[in-house]
């Protein structure tokens, strides 16, 4: 008995519709995120992820319309991240049925934030996501915004330790430079943040071969984030998970047909 | 008719969506009356043990589980809902010892593990006679927690192992509870809730 690696896949989500190519072949509809939610719990996701993309308010409802539909469906955690800028704001989107949240450019800009919406809602509900990329700062890693094209010039491993102090319940650590690649995780970045973080790890961007998966997990990634591999049919879940059961990794596996 | 107690803690839609799969007739209620008559009360709860406790004393939370229980009518803990049953929670322990509602004697303390929260998808070793893992005794469940009951006041007892082994589901006569969250694990937590509502 071991807690089990968790495979997260995310979905970008932006006026009530998953953005970015999918290219499964049994969805008549694509991109309803109610229905790829939906597909992906029965694929044996261990939770989802919904990166809320929309660049306005009134699509944000948009946003919390689904967030409300998948949670009617979906028995599985459900993180929402994006445009989170207040105490509010989670609020809304845990009413709406969210599980957890994940914030990212505004704690940057105003780290008591962290602490705001620990206090009210505890650091389980909580996920840092840190978009980093190799750079000249102390640890040789920096945190930047606008999906890695701004820098900070934060230090990334000093920005994990004071979230951490703050209350966050979780580390989504997003590479900049692996984003996309499929060139695998940025398994330095992965044993760095490990190394001086307490709380959940998860590991994002890179992911290409089924050894990807295992090599951050090696690192110490307590769980794995992957959108492309999975949205472009590259990997189904399922193969993942059944790769990283047969390397010996402790998984859940899907009792649903 | 199931009743969710709505004492302000946490994401009641999603627990109130999962027992509707199970039962025709769910209610969200902070009705005293309301809570005590209905065939299954359900006690969710999120965050923070003392949190919790406040939360539930403003809706006389303690004498509604307490009269239920001298009713013989069935409980169901979820989460920190399960953890607030026990006498005593050691969370933030800068802040001291917090009293709980005392259904059963036993401390909550921290979870002896290198990583907390233990957030995810773990075993169970489910009880012998249990009721609520009729079927799904091999199956795993979410948990997000950090703190845990250490010992049973009961022998119907499931226990989990992250760090060192917690009880992660009790069952005791009228009250039932569990540390992972039914209403986020899948088809298992489904399976589970169905079982209990079965039970009523």
């Amino acid at each position: 008995m071991t807690l089990s690696i968790r495979i997260i896949p995310c979905l970008d989500v932006t006026d009530g519709r998953v953005v970015k190519g999918v290219n499964f072949t049994n969805l008549v509809d694509a991109g309803d995120p109610v229905e790829m939610a939906s597909l992906y719990d029965s694929e044996g996701a261990d939770e989802l992820t919904f990166l809320d993309i929309s660049a306005s308010s009134s699509n944000r409802e948009t946003t919390l319309d689904v967030v409300r539909r998948t949670a009617e469906q979906v028995f599985i955690p459900l993180t929402v991240g994006g445009g989170i800028r207040s105490v509010d704001d989670v609020d809304r989107l845990l009413r709406a049925g969210a599980d957890k949240v994940s914030i990212n450019t505004a704690a940057i800009v105003r780290p008591e934030l962290i602490a705001e919406i620990a206090d009210r809602f505890g650091s389980q509900v909580l996920v840092l996501s840190v978009d980093a990329r190799r750079a000249r700062t102390e640890s040789g890693f920096e945190v930047t915004t606008h999906g890695g094209r701004e820098g900070t010039d934060i230090d990334a491993l000093a920005w994990v330790e004071k979230a951490c102090a703050l209350g966050v319940g979780e580390i989504l650590l997003n590479s900049m430079d692996a984003d996309g690649t499929r060139a695998g995780y940025d398994i330095g970045m992965i044993t760095a943040v490990r190394a001086i973080s307490k709380v959940p790890l998860i590991a994002s961007g890179g992911a290409g071969t089924l050894e990807d998966f295992a090599h951050a997990l090696d690192a110490g990634a307590d769980a794995l984030l992957a959108a492309s591999v999975f949205h472009f049919g590259i990997h189904r879940i399922g193969d993942v998970k059944r790769y990283l059961d047969a390397q010996g990794y402790s998984i859940r596996m899907s009792t649903s047909k | 008719m199931i009743a969710i107690l709505d004492y302000g803690s946490g994401n009641l839609r999603s627990a109130q969506r999962a027992f509707a799969t199970a039962s025709d007739n769910v209610i969200l209620t902070s009705d005293f009356d309301e809570a005590i008559e209905a065939d299954g009360l359900v006690v969710p709860g999120v965050g923070a043990f003392a949190a919790c406790m406040k939360g539930l004393e403003a809706v006389k939370g303690s004498e509604i589980i307490r009269k239920r229980k001298e009713l013989e009518r069935p409980t169901l803990g979820i989460c920190i809902g399960m953890q607030i049953l026990f006498s005593e929670g050691l969370e933030h322990s800068e802040s001291g010892s917090h009293a709980g509602v005392g259904i059963w004697k036993g401390q909550i303390s921290k979870v002896d593990a290198p990583i907390l929260p233990h957030m995810g998808w773990n075993s169970v070793e489910s009880a012998t006679h249990s009721t609520l893992f009729k079927g799904i005794e091999n199956e795993s469940f979410y948990f997000v927690h950090s703190y845990a009951a250490k010992s049973s006041p009961s022998s119907n007892a499931t226990w989990t192992t992250y760090g060192e082994k917690f009880l992660s589901a009790i069952e005791d006569e009228y009250v039932s509870a569990t540390q992972f969250h039914p209403e986020k694990s899948g088809r298992a937590g489904l399976a589970l809730i169905k079982n209990w509502v079965k039970s009523l």
